[in-house]
C-alpha cells in the first residue's frame, strides 16, 4: 500500500479518533446506547482498520497476538471476577449492591462499570484475533498477480 | 468474611452451589487460556469438572425429596430477575453431564494425544471447559432465553471440538460446518418461539409464563409458540427427520469428544424439551397432546425401526454407534409421547442409563482407534484377544444396549414396557420388544468381528493405557451397578417425573 | 376464518409480514444455494428477521424512550416503550456474530482441504473417499453398505 498516500494519511488521524469514540460509548453505556459490546468492536475496527491499510505485521508489532489471546481471557475473567467478589462480600453473585450497601444505586454504577469493561476487553480482543486469524492465512495468489 | 447487616443473613457457600455449578467450569475456560501451559491445563480442566461433580451430586441430595431450590442472579427476584432452579429432574441430568466430563477428561488426556497436534491442547481443554459450561447452564437455569444462551455457548463450543478431528479425517470439517447450520436454524426457531410466548404473557422466566399460560388458555400466539419451540429442539435432540448432522458429527469428531457428545448433548436437549412439554405449556392443552400422539409418537417408532435397520448395515463401528443412538432417542421420545407418569420416569431413567451405555460404547471405540487407526470392523477384527479388558468393556456396554437383564440397559426398557402396557398401547410395546432384537444384530456384528474372527496379519496391539482403561471400566462397571441397584436412579426419576408433571404448580 | 381482508390487518401487522418474509428468504438460501458462504449469508438474514419480529413487537404505539427524567418524577400517565427486547436482541446478535464468525473460519479450513467451497464439489469428493474406503472395508459386509 505504499501507493496510497490519501488513505494512509486519513488512517493515522482516524485511528486516534475512532479509539476515542470508543471509550466514549464505554463508559456512557449506562447513560446512552452504548456498552461493552459495541465499544468492543469499534475499538477493533480502529486495529483493523490500521493493518488493512498499513500491513498486518505492522499492527502485529503494536498489538501482538500472544497480547490478544491473552486479554480475550482476561476481559471474561474480569466479569466472573466482579461477580465472585460480591458472593464474597455475601451477596448474591453479580449483585452489585454489595460493592456499596449503604447506598444501592452507586453500587449498581460501579458494578455495570466493571463488567462492562470486562465485555469490551474480550470484545476488542476477540475482534482483533478473528481479523488476525483470517488475514494471517497464507494467501492463494501472491500480491504481484492481483 | 461477609458483611453482615442488621437485616440481612450473608449468605453461606452451601446457599451458592447453583451457580458454582456452572461458575466453576465457566472460570476454568479463561484460566485455561490464560495460563497455556500444558502440563497445567489439564489438571485444571479435571479440577474443575471434578467440583462441578461433588457440587451435582450434592445438589441432587438436596432436591430428590421433590423440593426445589432457587437462586436468584444478581439479587433480582424472580420474575423479573434471572433464577436458577434446581429440581430433581434438572439435578439428575447435572448429575449424569458433569459425571460424564470427569470421567471423559482423563480419558481424553491420552486420546487426544494422537488425533490432535499438540499446540492445539489447550484450546481444545478450554473449548471442552465451555461446552461443559453450556450443557450445565442449560440444565440449571430457570429463565427460558437463559436457556438459549447457555444452549447456544455449548453449541459453538461443540461445532469446535467437532472440527478439530480434522487432523485425522478431514470430513469433520464438512461435518461440523453441516451441524452449523442445522443447529444454528434450531436455536432460532427456539428463540422465535420464545418471542411468541413472551409477546403472549410479557414473561421469560419459566415458572411463571406455566403460570400465565395456564391463565391464559390456548390462543393462536402459544400455539405457534409451541410448535416452533418443538421443532428447534428437536433439531437439536435429532428427531428423526431431523437427525442428518448426528452421524457424521459423531464419526469424525475426535474420539473423547465423541463420548461427551454423545453421552450429554442430546439429553440435555431431551431435559429442555421435557421441562417445557411438561412445566411449561402443560399436558392439559389438546394441541400438546395431539402434537405428542401424533407426530412425535410415529416420529420416534421411526427412528427405532429405520434408525435400527440403518445401523445393521454400517461397516464402521463409530457410525454404527451413531444411529444406534438415533434409535435410542427414539424409545426415549415414546416415553414422553405416552404423557403417564411412568412413561416420564421411563424417558428420564433412559436418558441416564443411555448416557452411560454409550459413553462406556464409545470409550472402547476410542481405544480400538488409538491402536489402529481406525475404527472400521475390518481392522479392528480379533481384537478380543489381544485388547482382553477393553473388549470385555464393549461386551458389557453392547449387552447393556440391547437391554439384556442384569444391566441398565434392561431397566430403561422394562420401565419403557410397562409405561405402554400401563397405557394401554400394548401394540407399542410389542414394536419396542422387536426394535431390541435389531439392536441384537448389530451388538453381534460386534462380538463376532472382535472375538470370533482372527487378528490382522501383522499386528500386535497392546492394551489401552490404564487412564484409558479406568474411566471406561467405571463405566462399564456402573452399567451393571445400575441395572442391579436401581434405588437411585428409579427414585431420582420418580420424583423427576412427579415435579414435571405437576406442571406450575410442581415449580413452587 | 375470524379475520378480515382489511387495510388494517395488513398495514397494521406489517412487521409481521416482514418478519415472515425475511425468515423465508434466509431459510431459502440456507437450503438452495450450494455456496458455503451463501448459506452463512442466509443464516444471517433469518437471524436478522428474528431480531426484527422481537424489537418491533417492543414498541409500544404512542410510547416513549423508557429513560427516568431528570427529576426522577415519573408521570403515571406516560407509555414507555419496552426495553426489554433490545437486550434480548443485543445478546442473540453477539450470538449471531460467533456463529458467523465460526462459520466463515470453517469454510475457510474447508477450502483449504478440499480447494473448494461449492457444496456439490465437496459431496463429490466425499463420495469418492466413502467408494474408496469401501473397495478397502466393504467386505466385511459381504459388500457395499
Amino acid at each position: 500500500m505504499r501507493h496510497h498516500l490519501i488513505l494512509r494519511v486519513i488512517t493515522k488521524i482516524l485511528v486516534g479518533a475512532i479509539m476515542l469514540f470508543a471509550f466514549y460509548v464505554q463508559f456512557h453505556g449506562d447513560f446512552s446506547p452504548g456498552g461493552g459490546f459495541q465499544a468492543g468492536v469499534i475499538m477493533a475496527v480502529a486495529f483493523i482498520l490500521y493493518g488493512i491499510v498499513f500491513s498486518l505485521d505492522s499492527v502485529k508489532r503494536v498489538f501482538p497476538p500472544w497480547l490478544v489471546h491473552k486479554l480475550v481471557a482476561l476481559g471474561v475473567l474480569l466479569y466472573a471476577a466482579t461477580g465472585v467478589l460480591s458472593m464474597f462480600l455475601g451477596y448474591s453473585f453479580l449483585d452489585y449492591d454489595a460493592f456499596v450497601p449503604s447506598h444501592p444505586s452507586s453500587g449498581q454504577h460501579y458494578g455495570i462499570l466493571a463488567v462492562e469493561l470486562g465485555v469490551g476487553i474480550t470484545v476488542t480482543a476477540v475482534m482483533v484475533a478473528i481479523y488476525y486469524a483470517f488475514a494471517g492465512r497464507p494467501p492463494r495468489l501472491s500480491d504481484e498477480e492481483w | 468474611m461477609a458483611v453482615v447487616e442488621t437485616t440481612r443473613v450473608a449468605m453461606t457457600l452451601y446457599d451458592h452451589l447453583p451457580v458454582l455449578q456452572v461458575l466453576v467450569p465457566l472460570v476454568s475456560a479463561p484460566l485455561i487460556v490464560l495460563i497455556g501451559s500444558r502440563r497445567l491445563t489439564w489438571s485444571i480442566a479435571f479440577t474443575a469438572s471434578a467440583v462441578s461433580f461433588v457440587i451435582a451430586i450434592l445438589l441432587l441430595m438436596q432436591v430428590i425429596d421433590g423440593s426445589i431450590i432457587s437462586y436468584q442472579i444478581g439479587g433480582w427476584a424472580p420474575p423479573l430477575g434471572i433464577e436458577y432452579r434446581v429440581d430433581a429432574a434438572n439435578a439428575f441430568v447435572l448429575l449424569l453431564v458433569s459425571g460424564i466430563s470427569t470421567l471423559v477428561l482423563p480419558y481424553a488426556r491420552e486420546s487426544i494425544k494422537s488425533e490432535i497436534p499438540a499446540r492445539h491442547h489447550t484450546l481444545f481443554y478450554a473449548a471442552f471447559m465451555l461446552c461443559l459450561t453450556g450443557l450445565l447452564g442449560v440444565t440449571i437455569t430457570g429463565d427460558a432465553f437463559n436457556v438459549f444462551v447457555f444452549l447456544e455457548i455449548s453449541s459453538l463450543s461443540t461445532y469446535v471440538l467437532i472440527a478439530m478431528g480434522s487432523y485425522r479425517d478431514k470430513r469433520a470439517l464438512t461435518a461440523a460446518y453441516d451441524y452449523l447450520i442445522m443447529g444454528t436454524i434450531g436455536a432460532t426457531f427456539f428463540v422465535i418461539g420464545l418471542g411468541m410466548l413472551y409477546m403472549a404473557t410479557g414473561t421469560l422466566n419459566m415458572a411463571d409464563l406455566a403460570d400465565r399460560i395456564a391463565d391464559q388458555g390456548a390462543n393462536r400466539t402459544v400455539r405457534a409458540a409451541f410448535a416452533f419451540i418443538v421443532v428447534g429442539m428437536g433439531l437439536k435432540i435429532a428427531i428423526y427427520p431431523l437427525h442428518l448432522w448426528l452421524p457424521r458429527a459423531y464419526t469424525f469428531a475426535p474420539s473423547a469428544v465423541t463420548v461427551f457428545l454423545a453421552a450429554t448433548a442430546t439429553k440435555v436437549a431431551i431435559y429442555v424439551l421435557l421441562r417445557f412439554t411438561f412445566s411449561v405449556f402443560q399436558p392439559k392443552f389438546m394441541f400438546e397432546v395431539n402434537t405428542l400422539e401424533f407426530i412425535i409418537l410415529p416420529f420416534a417408532i421411526l427412528a427405532m425401526f429405520a434408525a435400527s435397520f440403518i445401523a445393521i448395515f454400517q461397516t464402521d463401528f463409530k457410525r454404527m454407534l451413531a444411529y444406534s443412538s438415533i434409535a435410542q432417542i427414539g424409545y426415549m421420545l415414546l416415553g414422553i409421547s405416552l404423557l403417564t407418569e411412568t412413561g416420564l420416569t421411563a424417558t428420564v431413567v433412559y436418558l441416564f442409563n443411555h448416557g452411560i451405555t454409550k459413553a462406556t460404547l464409545f470409550m472402547g471405540v476410542g481405544i480400538l482407534v488409538l491402536r489402529s487407526g481406525g475404527s472400521f470392523y475390518n481392522r479392528i477384527q480379533g481384537m478380543g484377544k489381544t485388547m482382553p479388558w477393553t473388549s470385555a468393556a464393549i461386551v458389557i456396554g453392547g449387552l447393556s444396549l440391547i437391554g439384556v437383564p442384569g444391566t441398565a440397559g434392561f431397566i430403561s426398557k422394562w420401565t419403557l414396557v410397562e409405561a405402554t402396557i400401563e397405557k394401554g398401547w400394548w401394540p407399542v410395546s410389542i414394536l419396542i420388544v422387536l426394535s431390541s432384537l435389531l439392536a441384537v444384530i448389530y451388538v453381534w456384528r460386534v462380538f463376532e468381528v472382535l472375538y470370533l474372527k482372527a487378528p490382522l496379519a501383522g499386528t500386535n496391539y497392546k492394551e489401552a493405557p490404564l487412564t484409558m482403561l479406568i474411566p471406561m471400566w467405571i463405566l462399564a462397571l456402573s452399567c451393571i451397578y445400575f441395572g442391579l441397584a436401581t434405588d437411585v436412579t428409579l427414585t431420582a426419576a420418580r420424583a423427576a417425573a412427579q415435579g414435571l408433571l405437576a406442571g406450575s404448580a410442581g415449580m413452587f | 376464518m375470524g379475520f378480515e381482508l382489511t387495510q388494517e390487518y395488513i398495514l397494521g401487522h406489517m412487521n409481521y409480514w416482514l418478519f415472515s418474509v425475511l425468515m423465508m428468504t434466509g431459510l431459502y438460501i440456507v437450503v438452495a444455494k450450494g455456496n458455503l458462504v451463501k448459506k452463512i449469508v442466509g443464516l444471517n438474514i433469518f437471524q436478522t428477521s428474528v431480531f426484527m419480529l422481537y424489537i418491533s413487537t417492543g414498541k409500544i404505539t404512542g410510547g416513549t424512550a423508557p429513560i427516568f427524567p431528570l427529576d426522577m418524577e415519573v408521570d403515571p400517565n406516560v407509555i414507555y416503550s419496552n426495553p426489554l427486547p433490545h437486550v434480548l436482541i443485543l445478546t442473540a446478535i453477539v450470538v449471531g456474530i460467533s456463529t458467523t464468525a465460526l462459520g466463515l473460519a470453517l469454510i475457510v479450513r474447508i477450502q483449504e482441504e478440499f480447494n473448494t467451497i461449492e457444496e456439490d464439489e465437496i459431496l463429490e469428493i466425499e463420495r469418492a473417499i466413502v467408494l474408496a474406503e469401501n473397495a478397502i472395508h466393504g467386505d466385511s459386509m459381504g459388500g457395499r453398505a
